[in-house]
């Protein structure tokens, strides 16, 4: 038993209704009891979409249990064929049908549905969850599609490059994009457009767009370009293991991976494709761009699906020269590669699927930038930090109007775009830097219609300049509202940033109040240099000072207990 | 204006009945609600992650902090053997507990799987309760979907929190149903000034003070779902007072003579109070009666508002019912709506989506009631939409919410209006 408050994932079954909404002619039938209709809003809120997800369920009560609920399942079955004519039936059981056991697969194939293709699912719901279940499903699907071609053990492999003696353009089937994946829709046209400029084919999209028919052509492509390893590895490895098709595995999100990318693509193939060009995209050149000097070593703390993640912490130590203070994915499936990837930037990856977890490392790593999904948009707007979403889970925020593709060389616009514009413009950061003494920045921006400068300066305001981005509201804003007046203020301004539990955040409040006994006490002039430390190390200096205040039973913090407090930790 | 008698062989219009798919939340839903009316309460789901990713889903967006529910997730292992599951759910609890000091009341919710499995809540909530004793209540109840719709979860919460409320004879309103803060005190004031003696509200806004309920309760329902637990109150001395519910000027106020009447208040006073409410409800309806009248509706069943609705979006803003559904009929707590219902009032009770969306289609109503799964897709088809679960976190009982509770359904086609792309 696991207490959960917000979840990554849903359970399997949701998996397997977004392949089966992501395609054209699938019809699922899920045993399940009333209320697990729930899941047709993720698809028709978040997704927009205009139709409702083809799925039947059974909606069993509790009056259905004492009588035949197996007669149920067959005769939701018979109605959904009849209704909607699929040309491939999915059946499965979510968390509660799998308890009553009535084996809805083994009733389907029993009957007779005028020979529909009928794959049985079986998504253990208490073990697995929803990425696991869209993988599983996407290939018992493929699989059962495909059965009838597969070759006889021993075959020889086709070779990638067979498309020279065949006379035709290579092609390749790009698989993995699915409806509630991170900006999917986008990312199929970006990667067909980026191939297609390379001479290479896409044979077919799967399982976003496809039909049955659609996958039972999957053997002849060249190759299958695995896009999203969460939902398509597992079909990829089948059809490399039974067909002999090699996979093009990495991922082409951000400038080296996009050309790491068509390297593999190239030499798997056997296309000349010359010199990738950088310059298709701007954000080589957006990055070298002086403003963007600010953005040197920028804290960023990333949490996402493996896919997202991976890419992420390239992009931002590599090509935009962040500082990765946190990697970590709630996709336990491809965990080994994200504490690979964690390694290498001298980090402990997070493989956890508590958002509490995650936000107190969040919070302990103290970012500048978060880089994560809705939940840790949350989480992070919580602590003050600004944020960009880079993976599922959705919001329908997510699914924006406009092209804005992550992958290939406009995905990697999009990606500087949405990930720098959270954080402050350029030199403006450095011109507040610069001004930061003058009055007028005492209350953040103020207003050029002229409600007046403030008649007195407060003392404790004009050290702590805002780093992050007053434009967006985020904690700078904050930060300069509460500091005008008198010090305590600025303990709630640290707090956010210290601490995501409420019980343990009261703590450093609760120290000044009550000040006889047990913690030690900040003095007027240790505030006031606390206050001089940037906002988002701000909790972690007074947590370090004060602990080290505590452990050498010091009664009060002033300047220079700071000082050697930093003094102490900087060895 | 006395609500008509009630009688219990009043000639009640023709319901078909259906059975097929719903396209209904289930009763966990309502914690959604139910925690924010009794910040002291935390509501535990014992299910799967199906519960979990119900809640945050129809919860639509997630909350800053963090919230006053969550599921115990049940795992492989917790159905090997029930008797891990016991001592899990105490050690979940216990952490729990630990970490929300301010919580007093602990609800452990049933769900489908928790069901199926049997496992005992109640001798937990009871284990649980004795260890905790002075510090937490534990109570439980089931929002399981095999048992439960959407609103019905409200009912069952009710229902547990019933065994501790206190006996007295006392003579007293009881206000049955979760209302907002705001609605609940404007009621209050006008029972107040009416000479009601004492006016006391079912869920209470602190989990730990409870009303008691005895002969001297005269219980007053705010909202149509609360079968059980009206039923229970019942048993424990209270008498119903049957009435339309409170939503419109005219629902509203048969509420509220009717609860004056059961204290037996001159009618002038009530009429004192209430006079210049009507006039001012109506005057507040007026432009979205305009926007509403003669266009056709079609309910289609999720809260178990659908009726009351219906007769208020018909009554008192003139629209023509194509088909009032509702997930379930409780015919004693709704005949005094039925009553007023026009002649000739489509209902059904249950649901077989396919067929009701082949009647929608057919009927092409000026707008649906319906789900958030099936309100894109009904506008895609071209049909205007409210979704039902506005209506249960909105403000919208009383003379005074008459104009708000209208507006939320010509909104919509408002909206159509003003939309163009030539």
């Amino acid at each position: 038993m696991e207490l959960t408050l917000w979840t990554y994932e849903g359970p399997p079954h949701v998996g397997a209704m977004r392949i089966a909404s992501s395609m054209e002619g699938v019809h699922y039938v899920l045993h399940a009891p009333q209320g697990d209709t729930y899941a047709d809003l993720l698809f028709t809120m978040i997704e927009r979409r205009n139709r409702r997800p083809p799925v039947t369920y059974t909606t069993f009560q509790a009056r259905d249990l004492g009588g035949d609920t197996a007669e149920l399942v067959k005769r939701t079955i018979k109605a959904a064929v009849d209704r909607f004519q699929p040309e491939a039936l999915l059946v499965g059981e979510s968390c509660t049908a799998e308890l009553i056991q009535d084996q809805p697969g083994s009733l389907a194939h029993g009957m007779d549905l005028g020979g529909v293709p009928v794959v049985s699912l079986e998504l253990p719901a208490y073990s697995k969850k929803e990425n696991w279940g869209a993988a599983e499903s996407f290939y018992q699907l493929v699989r059962g599609l495909l059965k009838e071609q597969m070759p006889a053990p021993g075959f020889v492999k086709p070779s990638p490059q067979r498309w020279r003696q065949e006379g035709r353009r290579p092609r390749v089937n790009l698989l993995g994009p699915s409806l509630l994946g991170f900006r999917c829709r986008d990312d199929v046209l970006e990667i067909s457009k980026l191939l297609a400029s390379h001479g290479i084919e896409v044979s077919v999209v799967a399982p976003l767009g496809a039909r049955p028919a659609d996958l039972m052509r999957l053997p002849e492509a060249d190759a299958n370009v695995c896009l999203y390893a969460e939902v398509a590895g597992t079909v990829c490895s089948w059809l490399e293991r039974s067909f002999g098709m090699a996979t093009v595995k990495t991922v082409p999100i951000g400038i080296g991976a996009t050309g790491d990318f068509l390297k593999e693509i190239s030499e798997l193939l056997g296309v000349e494709i010359g010199a990738t060009n950088e310059a298709e995209s701007r954000l080589p050149w957006y990055s070298r761009s002086v403003d963007s000097t600010y953005l040197t070593g920028k804290r960023v703390f990333i949490f996402a699906d493996a896919t997202h993640a991976l890419a992420a912490a390239r992009i931002a130590s590599q090509e935009l020269g962040f500082e990765v203070v946190g990697l970590g994915t709630y996709s336990r499936e491809q965990a080994r590669e994200v504490r690979a990837a964690a390694k290498e930037l001298g980090l402990e990856a997070l493989i956890s699927d508590d958002y509490l977890a995650v936000e107190k490392a969040m919070a302990e790593a103290a970012p500048e930038l978060v880089l994560g999904t809705q939940m840790e948009r949350h989480s992070a707007k919580r602590l003050g930090i600004p944020c960009a979403v880079i993976s599922s889970p959705l919001h329908v925020q997510d699914v924006p109007a406009r092209y804005s593709p992550q992958m290939g060389w406009e995905g990697a616009n999009v990606i500087f775009d949405s990930w720098v514009h959270p954080l402050m413009m350029g030199l403006e950061e450095h011109l507040i830097g610069m001004f930061r003494h003058d009055f007028e920045f005492v209350d953040g921006h103020r207003s050029h219609l002229g409600d007046g400068a403030p008649a007195t300066v407060p003392v404790a305001a004009p050290a702590a300049a805002p780093s992050a981005d007053p434009w967006h509201g985020g904690a700078a804003a904050q930060v300069a509202t509460l500091q005008s007046g008198h010090t305590a203020t600025a303990t709630l301004v640290a707090e956010p940033l210290a601490e995501p539990v409420v019980a343990v955040a009261a703590e450093p409040i609760q120290a000044v109040d009550t000040a006889v006994a047990g913690p030690p006490v900040w003095t007027p002039d240790g505030e006031a240099e606390l206050h001089k430390i940037p906002f988002f190390v701000r909790g972690k200096v007074r947590r370090n000072t004060e602990a080290f205040a505590a452990e050498r039973g010091l009664a009060r913090i002033d300047a220079e207990t700071l000082y050697d407090a930093k003094a102490h930790f900087s060895r | 204006m006395v609500a008509p008698p009630i009688s219990a062989d009043l000639a009640l219009p023709e319901v078909l009945k259906e059975s097929g798919q719903r396209e209904v939340f289930c009763g966990l839903t309502s914690i959604v609600w139910l925690h924010r009316r009794m910040p002291d309460a935390f509501f535990l789901v014992v299910g799967s992650r199906t519960c979990a990713h119900l809640i945050q889903s129809a919860a639509g967006v997630m909350i800053f902090a963090e919230p006053r529910f969550g599921t115990a997730i049940l795992g492989e292992r917790d159905l090997a053997g029930l008797a891990d599951a016991n001592d899990e759910l105490d050690r979940l609890v216990r952490e729990l507990l630990e970490r929300r000091p301010e919580i007093r009341t602990l609800f452990l919710v049933g769900s489908c799987p928790s069901e199926v499995i049997k496992l005992d809540l109640q001798r937990a909530a009871e284990r649980l309760s004795a260890q905790l004793a002075g510090r937490v209540r534990v109570l439980n109840y089931s929002g399981s979907g095999i048992e439960t719709t959407f609103t019905q979860g409200e009912d069952h919460a009710l229902m547990a929190m019933l065994p501790l409320m206190p006996s007295s004879d006392e003579d007293q309103l009881l206000i049955v149903g979760t209302l907002a803060d705001a609605v609940e005190d404007r009621f209050r004031l006008l029972f107040e000034r009416m000479g009601v003696p004492r006016v006391r509200s079912l869920p209470p806004r602190r989990s730990t003070e409870l009303p008691p309920v005895g002969a001297g309760t005269r219980l007053l329902l705010a909202q149509p779902f609360l079968s059980g637990t009206a039923r229970a109150l019942v048993h424990r001395g209270a008498k119903l007072i049957e009435s339309p519910y409170p939503f419109g000027v005219e629902g509203s106020r048969l509420w509220m003579e009717a609860a004056a009447a059961a204290f037996g208040l001159a009618p002038a006073a009530v009429a004192a109070v209430l006079d210049p409410l009507e006039v001012r409800g109506r005057r507040a309806l007026e432009p979205h009666r305009r926007a509403l009248e003669g266009r056709r509706l079609f309910l289609l069943p999720d809260s178990q508002m659908e009726i009351p609705l219906a007769r208020f979006l018909a009554r008192e803003c003139g629209m023509d019912l194509v088909e009032v559904g509702t997930p379930y009929l409780d015919r004693q707590l709704m005949a005094a709506e039925m009553a007023l219902l026009p002649a000739g009032t489509r209902l059904s009770e249950g649901q077989d989506v396919e067929k009701q969306l082949e009647r929608v289609r057919a009927e092409r109503p000026d707008l649906v009631v319906c789900g958030l799964g099936l309100a894109n897709p009904l506008e895609a088809e071209g049909i205007a939409t409210k979704w039902s679960i506005e209506l249960v976190f909105s403000p919208i009982h009383g003379c005074d919410q008459a104009g708000e509770l209208a507006e939320l359904f010509a909104r919509p086609l408002h909206r159509r209006q003003l939309l163009s792309f030539v």
